[in-house]
């Protein structure tokens, strides 16, 4: 692909299904009603000049440059504001429209400096585009009047600059931040000539003001005024490729902008159907990691962790770690081996990883990071459903009217999904949000929840159960939609349950906190309020009652009937970018690609067959239960690829001591990360732009990623691991990811219809895809759920046993926060620690009394498992008894107080509760200052010596 | 692997399930252990001292070994599905 950016079409689609023909320049085109005559112009191939509209935002008719003539009507009105109508005759071009806009421009340019030939956005400003297009020579007015030359640039933002010396008050990118983005951080200050653009006060500059640098302004900017300071420095791009973000499940793709090797930009692609052209600071802007100087290209080994790490070459540290793999197995068996894959890699990476682990390892002691985040939804959802999946997809938002957000906090975990739900929140939708804690949802700009349930942390269940109490007894319950689509008796059963007095709001109150006449308020509007939603994240599933909540969450939306329809649902958000395909691949213990548990003859006669060797018929170890293993010695040799389990994992001591007690750890990673400190052998992995393959967002759509540059490494990570597996002679011949993914539709009915050629043709594609001509399935359950029967599942309340006591009065819950990415060790290595250099812990101003805290003081953190440090910030967001902290940073490691309660049903931790103290403290714990000294030793690098000693 | 952390986990299924009843539970306990625990884990409560167990989770233990229906059908086999989507695990 060339480089041309894609088209604008100068106003949004029109949805209409009625069609309106009209006569342009000549030409008949037929349209959507409601469409403008701009852009009816450019769908037949026309290009009317335009300065103020951009198809990303509604049209705003001020710079006059679009201008028509249209029979029958009087005057010269704006293209970007006049509908078209059915008959209608319109003239773009003609001698007296010339010159009215040569007039128009004459006065823009008057007022702009004319440093074109230096400016870096030569050749890629629309200003420049028009001044061509309507044929401007000359300026009348000369540049000697009064201007807005010489204004100050502001260049506090890391990753773009705003200069408004170029500012032609077009008004874009105060529509983009409020229409595209929602956050209303950009006003025009003034009138007339005075007005200009800014960032909120006047003291704010864009780092400091609300601005969430999602860049949706840069890319609405038609000119230099909001631009890149990467094009500033590389220069314009000259090729494109659309791939998809590598951080969150939101799945946003982009055009990867690239000059040779070098990636200039990264430009959200406007067909993407997960992102719709949008984007988060962290896909836009965040991927300077990729060629970080912490980067490790070379494969290392070391007899021991204490050593340290010596570079050899990729066949060295290949045949080592084949050799020590073998003698391991020949020692204690197949099932001493086990391996992890990744979430962030792609799916065809993972699925090689399973299949090296039970084809070539012998074992099934495969887990993969899901463990520790959406494990509970693959049970919950296909033990109600029978998918382990969400229902819908992300544009079904679009035609809800109440929307439940329950343990997720969109803004921050997945941003672009967040500004399309503002978006249907600010077009009337109503919105519940449960959330110990008053995230951004609750109440932002022109957005506020009808219910906000602050429910002490841990007691969703409860919660749940007693909405579903109050829809029960109130006669709210969809009885004909049960009826006919969920088991009858199984329903009746269950309504019992939750009808009795002790599931009722008034007698939970004292557990969950939550005002009962508030929870029969959200309840009732829930079950009354048309089409219902639910959307949930980590605040759900990282509990002891994790899958037990997923599924309270399945029967509040089958006794309301929302499900298997647009806008209604139940929709895990996904943390990572390929959680939800990681998990399709066949990453967990007990099941092989598309859900099919390992001890079924049938699914295992399959994947037998095409592999040529006979598998393990009993599931395999979960990560924790792999650590636990490890201690008793029937565990000890671990394959991690992408995974760093030592920082993302709960109980850091007890981790550790599990990675310490395995004989091989081989880790494959961009960086060395903190799991690495315990590895013998690293393998350099590479980053998504250095690979083809697919990643599955969280609406189960599969979508392409392409490689724009060599991998620094040398190797794609699916080809390190294809090397690995031929060293212990599977022979493998893979020479394209697109031959792994054949295997996969090959072995997989939920895949069956998937291929590479398919996916380059229409982007993406939603699964199940049954066959080669099914299109897929945006929306699930349609007429009918998947396991049959939908079933309704008795959920009831069991408080966790991690409890606060006297020497632990407060709980502390976890989570993250928009510019950082889980452990943070990609984004912790870009400019987006401009705004988020450390872990803080939040406190409840009253309990920060209690305790003598001001804002900004150090103070330690302790459980029952560990304590740690951090600084304190005092904010009312959080309830008092609770304390909230994000998990970034490697020097917090906030895990070391998290404890080992896990999910009943499927081991995830309980990150979202653990008892706590808070203590004024004065610096860092004894086990922060041991594990720096510990991991500066650990990431000692001798290079090798051969190589040295032949210089 | 240790056994105060086996019988703690097998005690956290069974607490789940005991609104089923205590037949009901201890086979869907059963079931659950059946089709998520690593072989070792089974022997390793086995092994366990039973009087540590809940009298579910006790039950629940012994039946392992039998053949044990699919009582929480979160592990229903592909081609089981009602809507006679055949080995279409995901419908
Ligand atoms: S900054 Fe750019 S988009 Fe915003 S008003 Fe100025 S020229 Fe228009
Ligand atoms: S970067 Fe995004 S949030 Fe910031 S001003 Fe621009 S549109 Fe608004
Ligand atoms: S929302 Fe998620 S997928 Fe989209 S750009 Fe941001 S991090 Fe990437
Ligand atoms: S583009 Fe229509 S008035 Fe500016």
């Amino acid at each position: 692909m060339g480089y041309e950016p894609q088209a604008d079409f100068g106003t949004p689609a029109s949805t209409s299904e009625k069609l309106v023909t009209l006569t342009i320049d000549g030409r008949s085109v037929t349209v959507p009603e409601g469409t403008s005559v701009m852009r009816a112009a450019a769908e037949c191939g026309g290009d009317i000049p335009k300065l103020c509209a951009t198809d990303s935002v509604k049209s705003f008719g001020s710079c006059r440059l679009c201008l028509v003539e249209v029979d029958g009507m009087r005057g010269t009105p704006a293209s970007c504001t006049t509908p078209v109508m059915d008959g209608m005759t319109v003239h773009t071009q003609t001698p007296r429209l010339q010159k009215l806009r040569k007039g128009v421009m004459e006065l823009y340019i008057s007022d702009h400096p004319l440093d074109c030939l230096t400016c870096s956005d030569n050749g890629d400003c629309e200003l420049q585009d028009n001044a061509a297009a309507v044929g401007l020579r000359d300026v009348r007015y000369g540049y000697n009047g009064d201007n807005h030359l010489g204004l100050e640039k502001d260049t506090s933002n890391p990753y773009f600059d705003f200069d408004p010396s170029k500012c032609i008050v077009c008004s874009r990118c105060v529509r983009a931040c409020d229409e595209v983005q929602g956050t209303f951080a950009l006003t025009i200050d003034g009138r007339g000539f005075g007005s200009k653009v800014s960032a909120g006060l006047a003291t704010d500059d864009f780092l400091s003001s609300e601005c969430v640098s999602c860049g949706a302004c840069v890319q609405a900017c038609p000119t230099a005024t909001l631009q890149e300071k990467a094009m500033v420095e590389i220069g314009k791009p000259e090729r494109a490729v659309v791939t998809t973000c590598a951080y969150c499940g939101v799945g946003c793709t982009f055009r990867a902008e690239m000059r040779g090797e070098q990636l200039v930009r990264m430009v959200p692609w406007k067909d993407g159907k997960a992102n719709r052209g949008h984007s988060c600071v962290k896909g836009r802007f965040a991927w300077g990691y990729a060629n970080h100087q912490d980067r490790i290209t070379q494969p290392m080994i070391r007899k021991n962790v204490d050593d340290p790490w010596q570079v050899v070459s990729w066949d060295e540290a290949i045949s080592y770690a084949a050799s020590e793999l073998k003698r391991i197995k020949a020692q204690h068996g197949a099932r001493a081996l086990g391996g992890i894959t990744s979430s962030r890699c792609t799916n065809e990476e993972t699925f090689l990883v399973q299949k090296l682990i039970r084809a070539g390892f012998g074992a099934n002691n495969v887990d993969t990071c899901a463990r520790v985040c959406h494990s509970p939804t693959g049970y919950g959802l296909k033990t109600t459903f029978g998918t382990s999946a969400g229902t819908q997809d992300f544009d079904s938002v679009m035609d809800s009217d109440v929307i439940l957000i329950i343990g997720a906090n969109p803004t921050d975990g997945h941003p672009v999904f967040a500004s399309r739900m503002k978006r249907r929140l600010r077009q009337g939708a109503k919105l519940i949000v449960i959330d110990p804690r008053r995230t951004d949802m609750v109440k932002s700009p022109h957005i506020e929840a009808q219910h906000h349930l602050a429910l002490q942390p841990g007691t969703n269940v409860a919660v749940l159960t007693a909405m579903a109490h109050v829809i029960v007894t109130e006669g709210l319950a969809d009885e004909a939609f049960i009826r006919e689509r969920c088991d009858w008796d199984e329903y009746q059963d269950w309504a019992a349950f939750v009808s009795q007095e002790r599931n009722s709001p008034e007698t939970l109150e004292p557990v969950t906190r939550v005002p009962a006449e508030e929870l029969r308020g959200a309840a009732r509007l829930f079950a009354t309020g048309g089409n219902g939603a639910i959307y949930y994240g980590l605040g759900v599933t990282e509990h002891s009652q994790g899958s037990s909540t997923v599924m309270a969450i399945a029967n509040l939306a089958m006794v309301t009937g929302n499900i298997g329809r647009r806008g209604v649902g139940v929709n895990p958000l996904r943390g990572q970018n390929n959680v939800q395909g990681a998990c399709d691949m066949g990453s967990f213990p007990h099941e092989l690609s598309g859900y099919r548990h390992i001890s079924d003859v049938e699914t295992r006669k399959l994947f037998e067959a095409d592999w040529g060797v006979t598998l393990d018929s009993e599931p395999g170890l979960r990560i924790p239960n792999m650590l636990d293993a490890a201690l008793d010695g029937s565990f000890r040799a671990i394959y991690i690829q992408g995974e760093d389990i030592l920082q993302s994992d709960p109980n850091t001591h007890h981790v550790a001591a599990g990675l310490k007690a395995m004989e091989c750890v081989i880790v494959q990673d961009l960086f060395l990360n903190e799991t690495a400190n315990y590895a013998h052998i690293f393998l350099p992995g590479s980053t998504f732009l250095e690979k083809d393959g697919t990643f599955t967002n969280a609406e189960r759509r599969i979508q392409p990623v392409r490689k724009v540059m060599e991998p620094a490494n040398g190797y794609a990570d699916w080809e390190v691991t294809q090397l690995l597996a031929n060293a212990l002679d599977l022979g493998w011949t893979y020479t394209h990811p697109s031959q792994i993914l054949d295997e996969i539709a090959r072995l997989t009915p939920s895949f069956a219809g998937v291929s590479w050629p398919r996916l380059e043709r229409e982007g993406s594609l939603q699964w199940p895809v049954k066959d080669e001509t099914h299109e897929g399935s945006p929306i699930m359950h349609v007429d009918g759920f998947v396991r049959g029967k939908g079933k309704f599942v008795v959920t009831d309340y069991v408080p966790t046993d991690e409890k606060t006591g006297p020497r632990f009065p407060l709980l502390l819950t976890t989570g993250r926060i928009l510019s950082q990415y889980n452990v943070g060790a990609q984004t912790r290595r870009t400019g987006n620690t401009a705004w988020h250099p450390e872990d803080l812990l939040e406190i409840h101003p009253t309990d920060a009394e209690n305790r003598g805290l001001k804002d900004g003081d150090w103070v330690k953190l302790s459980s029952r498992t560990g304590e740690t440090t951090l600084r304190a910030t005092i904010t009312e967001r959080v309830a008092p008894g609770v304390v909230y902290t994000t998990f970034h940073h490697p020097a917090t490691q906030a895990n070391v107080v998290t404890t080992e309660y896990s999910d009943w049903a499927t081991n995830c931790p309980e990150y979202k509760v653990t008892a706590v103290q808070i203590t004024p403290s004065n610096g860092p714990t004894d086990w922060q200052e041991d594990y720096n000294s510990w991991s500066e030793r650990s990431r000692r690098i001798v290079a090798n010596l051969t190589a040295e000693a032949a210089e | 692997m240790e056994a105060s952390r086996l019988i703690y986990m097998a005690n956290q299924i069974a607490r789940n399930f005991a609104p089923m009843g205590v037949e009901q539970a201890a086979l869907a306990t059963a079931d659950h252990i059946k089709m998520y625990w690593d072989p070792r884990m089974i022997a390793g409560i086995r092994a366990a001292d039973a009087a540590e167990l809940t009298p579910v989770a006790a039950h629940a233990i012994r039946l392992v070994d039998g053949p044990v229906p699919h009582m929480t059908r979160a592990t229903e086999f592909a081609g089981a599905h009602a809507d006679g989507a055949a080995h279409n695990d995901a419908g």
